[in-house]
């Protein structure tokens, strides 16, 4: 009893020190970045209230941080699902494109359906585009074949060019000056906004994501397994767990959280489909899905931060004249911060 | 001691009379000379020397023009959920006139175009209008053409090559006007087209442009949004450059420069601007040419000779005159196929609908 109260104890104030400690470095990454915009002449204190009132100090700034947030936890999760088998998805980006463009297949030939029946059909296909392009790479590894590092990297190219063939060619709107583009998405097909902002309902894949992963990996006997493959196959192997079915299990299911990114973007954000669909969101979500070691609450907030970042970069842009590669300074500042957040929390890794 | 009283309650009285003088007397002038916030957005950098650069100099030489004008700018937003996110954040900076500077940013503007009537949208290059969205562009092939007689009089190879983007009608449109001014004065001239399938990647357009020159290319054109990697790979090897997007490119190739096509946006952001600010402003799909100040061809290289400059201005009046049209037919297209019979004009209107390279391009048009 005296042992747990104790253990329990040393838990608590251990996350005290590092909520500190990461309070403390995120204080030293704006004190570092305050010199930067002291150099471009510019009152800090004014260019941080700057961009405290445009994110999070208005309800529009906020709802515009939550946009930028979505396709990054889903591309995040994209990552971490199959990185609890320790399986490098670098195919973030060409899942994206992939769900992307088998939800506008959808959208495109089914678009006289009704939404409540259009809207689930689009989002499904986008889950599965995203899923099976990433399944390809999971039987090469459950094969042996190639690596899913390598496959799925080389993946990414491939996938974009797949969208560029279906925009440049069969799918281009006749109506765009011959511009590489699909035709607009019906009403019926396009995710709806929550509160008159721009938050869509891809948001709620996103928290539906986020929450299943904890509980499947923190409660149930399949994360027990997961975990168990994740340290030592061999001997998870032996104890009769298959590695091969996590191996196509996880790339599916981390291929279809991309896939829902990109349906969402194509949906909501850009209504049609074009080959600028994505500026590197899977890869940001690789990013920020190893900063944090895949844990939900990480993602979550080093997702926040990045949008954040983005968000009150332009802000700083427009009021402070600051050059767009300066915002990119006080990026690469938080990121540290966030990675350097880890040995802080007790843990070796 | 009653007097210092009197003294000082008269200074106070002078001086709250002058305050409430100058409270009336501030916000008339500025009533009478107001105020104009102009917000631009950029796809890539303002230091690109093409595309992005060329918008950010107009909107400077704007401000240079108008001291009432205030410019707020955004560089490096990409397509997609960032663009509305920058111009609604623009406008509740104050601004009222958004320029939202790149073809992708179309449906983004109109978006926000129809939650803000009372701002005004300005967007390059796009098909889309709005009561409060207008457009401009200006058409290029004869301006391509005019580069091809520079380069076919200036080629020692006979053979050119071209950086382009995308496969898309307009850019195929360029690279054919420049090959037909090209063998206007140099039958056996070539060209050759590389696409590179996105507007921005320069060791890819260094690739392409150097893969060019091997095949005994010695003049370099380009129609991506940095036009640097090209002309640069093009002085490195001693081989002629010609321009685009933005004025400044020749200091990248001195040696080497034939010339350039240029767009030049500074009075046409004034006049959008004056227009904005005294209320005459209306939305309208504005398309020049050669004679449109926002079209400039850019000063010429060392290696043109003076009958070939002579040659470009000559043609240049004829075409700003109406007098000679740059798809003249008979035309061929480069798999021998007839597209413009003799006699007949392929008009500038409808090189939307252009999908072939013509007899002498080296390519495919798709």
């Amino acid at each position: 009893m005296d042992n747990v109260t104790r253990a329990t104890g040393t838990v608590r104030s251990r996350r005290a020190a590092a909520v500190i400690r990461f309070g403390g470095l995120i204080g030293l990454a704006l004190a570092v970045f305050a010199l930067v915009l002291l150099a471009f002449g510019q009152n800090p204190l004014r260019a941080y209230a700057d961009i405290f009132r445009a994110t999070l100090g208005s309800p529009y700034g906020f709802s515009e941080v939550l946009v930028k947030m979505i396709p990054l936890v889903l591309t995040a999760l994209a990552v971490a699902i199959p990185a609890k088998i320790w399986l490098i998805n670098v195919g973030g980006e060409g899942q994206l494109f992939i769900g992307a463009l088998f939800a506008t297949w959808g959208a495109l030939h089914f678009g006289s359906l009704p939404a409540w029946l259009l809207l689930p059909l689009v989002s499904l296909l986008g889950f599965l585009g995203g899923g099976l392009w990433a399944l390809l790479s999971g039987i090469l590894r459950a094969k042996g074949w190639a690596s899913e590092t390598i496959s799925t990297l080389l993946m990414n190219y491939v996938a974009i060019l797949l969208v560029s063939f279906f925009v440049f060619g069969p799918w281009k709107d006749p109506e765009s000056a011959n511009y590489p583009q699909s035709a607009p998405f019906p009403d019926a097909a396009v995710l709806p906004s929550l509160f008159e902002s721009r938050v869509h309902l891809g948001a709620l894949f996103a928290i539906v994501g986020l929450l299943l992963f904890y509980v499947v990996m923190s409660r149930t006997r399949w994360g027990l397994e997961m975990r168990a493959l994740g340290i030592n196959q061999e001997a998870a192997r032996r104890n009769g767990i298959s590695a091969d079915r996590y191996i196509l299990l996880l790339m599916f299911i981390g291929g279809g959280m991309a896939g829902l990114a990109g349906m969402g973007e194509v949906s909501a954000i850009h209504g049609q489909l074009r080959p600028s669909l994505s500026p590197g969101l899977g890869y940001t979500g690789f990013l920020i899905s190893w900063i944090t070691m895949g844990s939900p609450s990480g993602i979550v907030a080093a997702a926040f931060l990045i949008s954040l970042i983005t968000a009150g970069g332009d802000i700083l842009q427009m009021t402070h004249r600051i050059p767009a590669a300066a915002i990119h300074i006080l990026m690469a500042l938080v990121l540290f911060v966030v990675l350097a957040r880890r040995s802080g929390t007790g843990g070796k890794k | 001691m009653k007097n210092t009283a009197r003294l000082i309650l008269r200074e106070l009285a002078i001086l709250a009379s002058a305050l409430l003088a100058l409270g009336t007397v501030v916000p008339s002038a500025a009533q009478a000379q107001e105020k104009l916030k102009v917000g631009i957005v950029h796809i890539g950098s303002i230091h690109d020397a093409g595309y992005n650069q060329a918008h950010a100099e107009g909107v400077q030489i704007m401000k240079k023009n108008l001291p009432n004008v205030e410019v707020i700018q955004v560089e490096n937003v990409p397509e997609g959920a960032d663009a509305e996110r920058v111009m609604e954040n623009m406008i509740k900076q104050g601004a009222k006139l958004i320029i939202p500077a790149s073809f992708g940013f179309m449906d983004p503007a109109l978006r926000v175009a129809k939650k803000y009537p009372e701002v005004k949208f300005v967007h390059p290059g796009g098909y889309k209008l709005a009561p409060n969205m207008g457009t401009y562009w200006a058409s290029t092939p004869e301006a391509f053409y005019l580069m091809g007689i520079a380069a076919g009089k200036t080629t020692k190879t006979n053979k050119a090559g071209y950086v382009v983007a995308l496969p898309i009608s307009f850019f195929l449109a360029n690279v054919n006007a420049f090959q037909l001014g090209a063998r206007s004065v140099n039958p056996r001239f070539e060209t050759r087209v590389v696409f590179m399938g996105t507007f921005l990647d320069a060791p890819k357009e260094a690739i392409a442009a150097n893969a060019i020159l091997d095949m005994g290319a010695d003049v370099l054109g380009v129609i991506v949004d940095s036009p640097i990697a090209v002309v640069q790979a093009a002085e490195k090897r001693g081989a002629y450059s010609i321009g685009y997007h933005y004025l400044g490119v020749q200091k990248f190739a001195p040696k080497g420069w034939i010339s350039g096509i240029a767009f030049t946006w500074g009075e046409l952001y004034t006049r959008f601007a004056k227009q904005v600010m005294d209320g005459t402003w209306k939305s309208e799909a504005l398309f020049g040419n050669l004679s449109s100040d926002y079209l400039t061809i850019s000063p010429f290289g060392p290696a043109v000779s003076a009958d070939a400059v002579r040659m470009v201005n000559d043609t240049k009046r004829e075409f700003i005159a109406a007098r000679k049209h740059v798809f003249a037919g008979p035309l061929k297209d480069n798999k021998g196929a007839e597209r413009v019979k003799a006699g007949e004009v392929f008009p500038l209107q409808g090189i939307g609908k252009m999908d072939w390279l013509v007899e002498g391009v080296i390519g495919q048009p798709k």
